[in-house]
């Protein structure tokens, strides 16, 4: 088994079909076919190898326009997106407000992996509280589980895909079991300023967790750990490990990695999958719909292949949606399914983000040195300021985590640009010596928070507008409250603050929350819109992703979350998946599916 | 110099631009849109390919407004003990393909820039009677020093002085992009290590955490 073609597809049979192959998707396929069940899985991108499609050391004076990010590159002309960005040509999405204030924009790429290919690798838990929000604070949803019952798939993900860190038991950021991340790496001059600075105003600056192999992962320990009693599993997952190096402290990741060094699905979950004979793949299947037995039951999907226009239907036992939130969304709306509650597409939520950048005196004319590092955050601040918002001294519900960043970067259009507030405006030989001398000395900090569900963010079809494909497509409805516009006047405050406190300048002073946060879906962190829940009347799924109406219709990417913490989604999504793979697989064997 | 034959040379490619009889520096009558239906190099371009200016989309420089670019890069960044001037390493290629490119920001660039090459040389021609790529370092230093710092230039060189720190910013994007770029402002890294050992004891001493 292997990729294969729409017709072929048509002819097998499976246990599973998993719609999309990112976060979500690898994961799911991981965990079934490792465990012997048969999945065919469905990707609307094509085909993408990143041991041979990554450029790793290509420096930005090799890229047309030094690498700035177009329209048709978003984040650079290295960076690894196929086919993607807010708009993805042929496929639109529109918002029901003229108000940009109230407008989302939706991030997609079209590749296999999607987003894991070119995401930031930032993978922190979600911790006690924020299963229990409304319990808390009397806001949003509480989840219909704990911590506890998702922790033990946060240990496997983080063995799995291999995540630096350390456990510095701070509230509400959990802990990882002893031997389950790798050593974080060194922090950098910038970071280690900040941490002294910051500890002026009693904000904590900590070890970083993202999904990079500071080290080799230990392929005789972990399998076991992660596959007990499977000899077979481990196996192949023994090999994959041993297939995976070390990060070379160069290169960023947001090209993807052909050492195989951060976690990406086409790198990490897809190969062992592939290597269990369980999984097939078929690319460039853009799924339309779930369709329906005459019991009530999926029986499997309509996709369009999308070379060739033609339709397809393939049947399964089961069926998850894995195709990113928002689709996933949007396929539960256009096969009419999996709705008696009302509430698919209710409760979208992002990340709440703003920031600031500062210049940092004590930075310049550093000594020559390779500040490269694993490229991401080697430290970060965890919200610390629980107690003081418990007893309502902040004005706003829910932190916000503080990624920040500095030093002497791979130069690109933003180096040496714009200094005129620095130096009023120069050339010649002092603006070189003026160059050298501010190389690495900025500093920029961004907050990201959780957004609390409200009423006015939902998607829902749009009446009339059809994608190329003739499917129709979502209209977005948006609205920040108080807590988030609150959450970002607040970030701004402090960042100027420790800024200050690293002895820093501005080039302009805080902004108020309305105009620092950033535009609903920038943050790229979209969840909700099929939330879990104990109550079916009330929710879409139970805590396995299981449609309440449609038993073999699983949901297992961030479409169920019940709130979005300030902790990045990715890591919790993967463990969601995993556990409720697992449960797919105990009712399978119990022939409940 | 004549002031027609500049303006011919300068808008070689831009077909649109029939009505231009003086050097009035009106941007916004400037139709400078030469590329307006180009495609870019896509959403799936090949990252592991060479690529190079006037690959993706054509170049639309004239031989003589390339000089003028050429001569303004390099009073932005000259060769110094440290490193060549910017048009020995190919900015000048660089900018062309920035200012030709097919995307908004680009296309907004090239609506600061050409504009802003047609003023450079009417100022030099109204000052010294020459075109400015003919000037010499006092001469082009006189002019630069008026329009070098966008905060403090007198009204009447409010425009230019905008025009100059948009086309620096690309200076130095181009130059510090390539490997002298690289080299002189102190970047080392883009090298494959066994270990990250952080920094050193020196830099830690610098910054006062050791
Ligand atoms: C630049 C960037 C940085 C990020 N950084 C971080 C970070 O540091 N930490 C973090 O936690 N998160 C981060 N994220 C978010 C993260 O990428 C997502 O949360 C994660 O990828 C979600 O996984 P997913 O499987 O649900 O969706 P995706 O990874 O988007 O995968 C979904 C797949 O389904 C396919 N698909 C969609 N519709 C269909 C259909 N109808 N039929 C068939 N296939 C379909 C898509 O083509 C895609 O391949 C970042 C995102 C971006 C873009
Ligand atoms: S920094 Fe490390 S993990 Fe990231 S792409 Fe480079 S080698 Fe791979």
């Amino acid at each position: 088994m292997a990729f294969i073609s729409a017709a072929d597809a048509d002819k097998n049979s499976y246990d599973v079909i998993v719609v999309g192959s990112g976060a979500a998707g690898g994961q799911t396929a991981y965990t079934l076919t490792m465990d012997g069940a048969k999945v065919l899985m469905l990707e609307a991108g094509r085909n993408y190898q990143p041991a041979t499609e990554t450029p790793m050391l290509q420096a930005n004076g090799e890229a047309p326009l030094r690498g700035a990010g177009t329209p048709e590159k978003p984040f650079g002309f290295w960076d690894a997106t196929v086919d993607g960005g807010w708009q993805v040509p042929g496929e639109p999405y529109s918002s029901a407000s003229d108000d940009p204030a109230r407008q989302f924009v939706w991030w997609r790429a079209r590749m296999l992996g999607g987003r894991t290919n070119h995401w930031g690798r930032i993978s922190l838990r979600n911790g006690q509280y924020d299963f229990k929000p409304h319990s808390r604070d009397g806001l949003g949803f509480d989840w219909p589980m704990d911590y506890a019952d998702l922790a033990p798939y946060y240990d496997k993900v983080e063995m799995l895909i291999g995540v630096y860190g350390a456990n510095d038991g701070l509230e509400n950021t959990p802990n990882s079991s002893p031997g389950v991340l790798l050593p974080p790496p060194k922090p950098r001059v910038s970071d280690l300023l900040t941490r002294q600075r910051a500890a002026k105003l009693n904000i904590p600056v900590i070890p970083g967790h993202r999904a990079v192999l500071t080290q080799r992962l230990d392929h005789v320990r972990l399998p076991k750990l992660l596959h007990p009693g499977n000899a077979k599993a481990q196996k192949i997952l023994a090999a994959d490990m041993q297939k995976r190096a070390a990060c070379f402290f160069a290169t960023p990741c947001g090209r993807g990695c052909s050492i195989r060094a951060n976690y990406q699905s086409t790198t990490v979950h897809l190969p062992p999958a592939l290597d269990t004979g369980n999984l097939d793949i078929v690319t460039d299947a853009m799924v339309r719909a779930v369709t329906k037995r005459p019991d009530g039951r999926a029986e499997g999907v309509i996709f369009i292949d999308r070379k060739t226009g033609a339709e397809h239907r393939v049947k399964a036992r089961v069926v998850v949606l894995a195709a990113s939130a928002l689709e996933s969304v949007r396929i539960m709306l256009n096969s009419g399914v999996a709705n008696s509650s009302g509430k698919v597409g209710k409760y979208i939520m992002d990340t709440v983000g703003a920031g600031i950048g500062g210049q940092i005196p004590l930075l310049e004319d550093m000594p020559l040195h390779n500040e490269d590092g694993v490229d991401g955050f080697h430290l970060y601040t965890p919200w610390w300021l629980y107690k003081e918002q418990l007893a309502g001294k902040l004005g706003f519900a829910r932190g916000y985590h503080i990624e920040f960043g500095g030093g002497r970067s791979m130069p690109s259009m933003g180096t040496a640009a714009g200094m005129e507030w620095l130096n009023g405006g120069t050339y010649g030989r002092k603006f070189k010596e003026e160059a050298r001398r501010y190389f690495g000395s900025f500093m920029y900090f961004s907050g990201r928070g959780e957004m609390i569900p409200n009423d006015d963010c939902y998607a829902e079809l749009h009446p009339t507008q059809k994608d190329k494909f003739g499917i129709p497509t979502l209209n977005f409805h948006w609205k920040w409250s108080k807590h988030e516009i609150g959450q970002a006047a607040h970030m701004q405050t402090t960042f100027a603050e420790i800024i200050d406190a690293m002895g820093g300048r501005m080039p302009s002073p805080p902004q108020p929350g309305e105009k620092a946060i950033k535009q609903g879906g920038i943050i790229i962190h979209e969840v909700g819109g099929a939330m879990m829940g104990n109550d079916p009347a009330k929710s879409v799924t139970n805590s396995f992703g299981q449609s309440w109406d449609m038993k073999n219709l699983f949901i297992t990417d961030g479409a169920t979350l019940c709130s979005n913490a300030d902790k990045n989604p990715t890591l919790t999504i993967m463990a969601l998946a995993w556990r409720a793979s697992e449960h797919m697989l105990g009712l399978m064997k119990k022939k409940e599916l | 110099m004549d002031r027609r034959t500049t303006i011919k040379w300068m808008f070689a490619a831009a077909a649109a631009m029939p009505s231009l009889k003086t050097f009035g520096y009106t941007p916004a009558k400037l139709a400078l849109d030469v590329a307006p239906n180009l495609p870019g190099y896509g959403t799936d371009p090949d990252l592991v390919k060479e690529w190079k200016p006037g690959g993706p989309w054509p170049l639309t420089l004239s031989a003589p407004a390339r000089a003028l670019v050429a001569a303004l890069c390099d009073l932005i960044i000259p060769a110094d003990d440290v490193s060549p001037a910017a048009s020995s390493v190919g900015v000048v290629d660089f900018i062309d393909e920035w200012i030709s490119a097919p995307y908004p920001e680009q296309r907004a660039d090239r609506q600061i820039v050409l504009p802003g090459l047609v003023w450079i040389d009417a100022e030099a021609d109204k000052r010294f009677g020459k075109q400015f790529a003919e000037l010499n370092d006092a001469q082009r230093s006189a002019i630069a020093d008026d329009i070098c710092q966008p905060a403090h230039a007198a009204p009447q060189f409010q425009t230019a002085a905008n025009f100059f720190a948009t086309f620096r910013d690309l200076t130095a994007g181009g130059f510090y992009t390539t490997p002298v770029g690289m080299k002189d402002i102190g970047y080392t890294g883009n090298v494959p290590l066994e270990r990250f050992d952080g920094p050193p004891l020196e830099a830690l001493k610098k910054a006062g955490l050791a």
